[in-house]
């Protein structure tokens, strides 16, 4: 157990470090220089370039670029070049903004393909079942932005209420019940939206999970005993279908800083996407190149906890 | 008891084949998936209509040109005709009704859908091919040759030719024409070694230079973690954004980063089935290498890359729509649907058409690839075909 942490954190480490030098790289290498992005503008005469360049390293080889880079990343002293502003503060910021779109997303993610997926097992080849597997097709295919401006139409024509941005323009003194209300409406859309891929592809897995375990010996011994469907479904068959998907927790936390780029820019929305998405039109490399590290982060952490999770609930693993 | 009965009772039936060819197995279980019919026909559909419209919409004088403005004509709905009496001669729609209404700019949007719907097939076609291009080629390496180990001094050795080449093209020339020089010193000093080397022991340098860095297959594999680790949406953006607009662009940016999946199921299919008795036999035949790989292995372990790209088309196609939406991709006035339905959101309360079309007709398209591949993957599942 021991030594199987401490050889995925070396391996971990080492990956992480080329994911650090692959997209340094790709920032570097591509055309075009940051200090390009605005030929136009007076104020960019060569001296304030060349100060630019001086300030920000841009003039030293690659390496030694790299190496400033990412020695300020672990100080916390990278500034965006934007704003002068701590990098880290902001993506702080933003992430407290995206935190309540990922959480209640989740939920809805969570709580709605797990009655789906095993109401269609039970009922396999059913209506019900051949309609929700057309559905989650569906779901699955319908383009994020276009499944963003059906549903304004539908929410604003229908119920009369703004839905862009996190709360209404200049909604300062009302009452507390229609504050929480306007919050309400203003989170739902994006999180249903940022749910939608989720549900239909979480309710196949759990269906196909729960069909294998259907068709153990052990849940024909559970009918012949002659116990009532319910127990035989709900107690025998589900839970050890469960299994694989307590490994999922672990996979979840890269979405937690992903923040879809559309959705987020669709309904304005102040969050980590579209902070990134800012900043690659502004060129602001010490963002999109912190966002990149701290993804990479959580991708290598939550495939770690979903293999310690592994071990801890399957006891047939050992390593 | 006479002689032909106690045949009769004894006769053992001699062991049957299968009573229909692999190809007739795949008809029947087809024939009876009808969403993945579906799908196929919708394909078949989508295809006709991008390849006439490209012939339709392009030329020096397109029958339906996407790019005619028509101001007075601006925000027609669908089906509305043109209205004569305002338009010159040559701007008259050819049907003389705008099929699926105009834009801001007055401009035909059935041609512009016809436009873009080569856009989004090709997009689809070429990313999809080169990110399975990459995938057999890795994923075929690191399956077949997987436990050959790479020598520290040849793994040394691309790091720097790698290393000199990139620096040449960031313009460090100096370091990396030094680094060049070094690797090529390195080849010929390692060429004259060969047919100079008389000493006896080796020095322990060269020892270390000579063994064993990694296998073929950790370092593939290893390359595939790194690759997973990037968030796949926002790489592809971060490149898209950095790279000058064009269509080739898309299509490369979303190739390379898309082959990870195919590489590892072409892995874990080689490494099967180089163990397998007809793999052993082709040896023994003496086949070679090549042979083996593309005539004997190759066949039998295409089925999950086929798999795994009709639903990478559907993916290619949305991400291509999210970038023209986002007004990366495809540089106007070249007409996408991610674009036309990117243009159209400024009027959904008063043309919804600009942004129901296009959003519909990329929804049925990524849906019937995803109902093909869903299908396909059913059929190719060997639980599911009838036993004997």
């Amino acid at each position: 157990m021991l030594s199987f942490i401490g050889r995925s954190i070396v391996q971990k480490t080492i990956t992480l470090f080329f994911v650090s030098i692959v997209s340094f790289l790709i920032i570097h290498l591509a055309p075009g220089k940051p200090s390009q992005v605005d030929p136009l503008n007076p104020k960019f005469t060569p001296e304030v370039v060349e100060r630019f360049q001086k300030e920000f390293h841009l003039d030293k080889p690659l390496y030694i670029q790299y190496i400033y880079f990412y020695h300020d990343l672990f100080t916390g002293k990278t500034v965006s070049w934007k704003d002068n502003q701590s990098v880290l503060k902001k993506i702080w910021e933003r992430f407290l903004n995206s935190l309540p779109l990922f959480v209640v997303g989740t939920l809805i993610t969570w709580t709605l393909s797990f009655p789906v997926g095993i109401r269609s097992a039970i009922f396999r080849g059913g209506i019900y079942d051949r309609s929700a597997t057309f559905l989650s097709y569906l779901l699955i295919s319908i383009p994020g932005f276009f499944f963003a401006y059906v549903l304004i139409i539908f929410v604003v024509t229908h119920f009369h209420v703004p839905v862009i941005g996190m709360e209404t323009f200049g909604i300062g003194d009302a009452p507390a019940t229609y504050l929480f209300m306007d919050r309400i409406w203003h989170l739902l859309l994006p999180s249903v939206l940022g749910a939608t891929g989720g549900i239909a592809v979480l309710s196949r897995y759990v269906r196909s999970q729960m069909l294998e375990v259907e068709g153990q010996d052990y849940i024909r011994t559970a009918r012949a005993k002659g116990l009532p469907p319910e127990q035989v479904h709900y107690k025998h068959a589900l839970r050890n279908a469960l299994l694989p998907f307590v490994t999922m927790f672990g996979l979840i936390l890269p979405g937690l800083i992903g923040g879809s780029v559309i959705i987020e820019s669709i309904f304005s929305w102040p969050g980590m996407g579209r902070m990134a998405y800012e900043a690659i039109l502004a060129r602001d490399y010490p963002i999109i190149l912190t966002v990149n590290f701290v993804s990479a982060v959580l991708v290598l952490a939550g495939t770690f906890i979903s293999d310690l999770l592994y071990l801890v609930v399957d006891p047939r693993i050992r390593l | 008891m006479d002689k032909k009965d106690f045949r009769k009772d004894f006769y053992i039936e001699p062991p049957l084949g299968p009573k229909r060819t692999r190809m007739q197995e795949f008809q029947r279980l087809f024939g009876q998936n009808r969403l993945a019919i579906l799908g196929l026909l919708i394909f078949i559909l989508f295809f006709c209509c991008a390849v006439t419209g490209l012939f339709l919409t392009s030329g020096s004088r397109p029958i339906f040109d996407p790019a005619m403005v028509r101001l007075q004509e601006k925000l027609r709905p669908p089906l509305s005709k043109a209205n004569l009496d305002s338009l010159q001669p040559e701007e008259v729609p050819v049907l003389g009704i705008y099929l699926m209404g105009t834009d801001d700019l007055g401009r035909d949007v059935f041609a512009r859908m016809l436009q873009g719907a080569w856009v989004s097939l090709t997009v689809g076609f070429v990313a999809v091919g080169i990110s399975v291009l990459i995938g057999i080629f890795m994923g075929g390496i690191a399956g077949y040759f997987g436990q050959h180990y790479i020598r520290t001094d040849h793994f040394l050795f691309t790091l720097a030719l790698i290393l000199g080449t990139g620096l040449m093209i960031a313009n460090f020339t100096f370091i990396g024409t030094v680094i060049l020089l070094l690797c090529l010193a390195y080849i010929f000093y390692s060429l004259l070694a060969r047919h100079g080397s008389t000493e006896k022991e080796t020095p322990a340098l060269k020892a270390m230079l000579h063994s064993n860095a990694v296998s073929v297959d950790t370092l593939i594999m290893r390359i595939v973690d790194i690759m997973l680790c990037f968030p796949s949406f926002f790489l592809i953006l971060t490149v898209v954004a950095l790279l000058p607009a064009s269509i080739y662009n898309i299509m490369i940016v979303i190739g390379l980063t898309s082959w990870m999946g195919t590489t590892r199921f072409v892995r874990a299919e080689f490494l099967s089935l180089r163990e397998q008795d007809f793999v052993a036999a082709a040896k023994a035949l003496g086949l070679s290498t090549f042979r083996i790989i593309f005539r004997h292995i190759m066949p039998n372990a295409i089925a999950p890359v086929l798999v795994s790209a009709t639903i990478g088309i559907a993916s290619a196609i949305l991400t291509e729509a999210g970038l023209s939406f986002l007004g990366f991709g495809v540089p106007p006035p070249h007409a996408t649907w991610g674009n036309i339905l990117s243009n159209g959101k400024n009027f959904i309360f008063d043309a919804p058409w600009l942004t129901f079309i296009p959003g519909i007709a990329i929804l049925i398209v990524v849906l019937s690839f995803n109902l093909f591949g869903e299908g396909l993957r059913d059929i190719l599942n060997p639980k599911l075909r009838e036993r004997y």
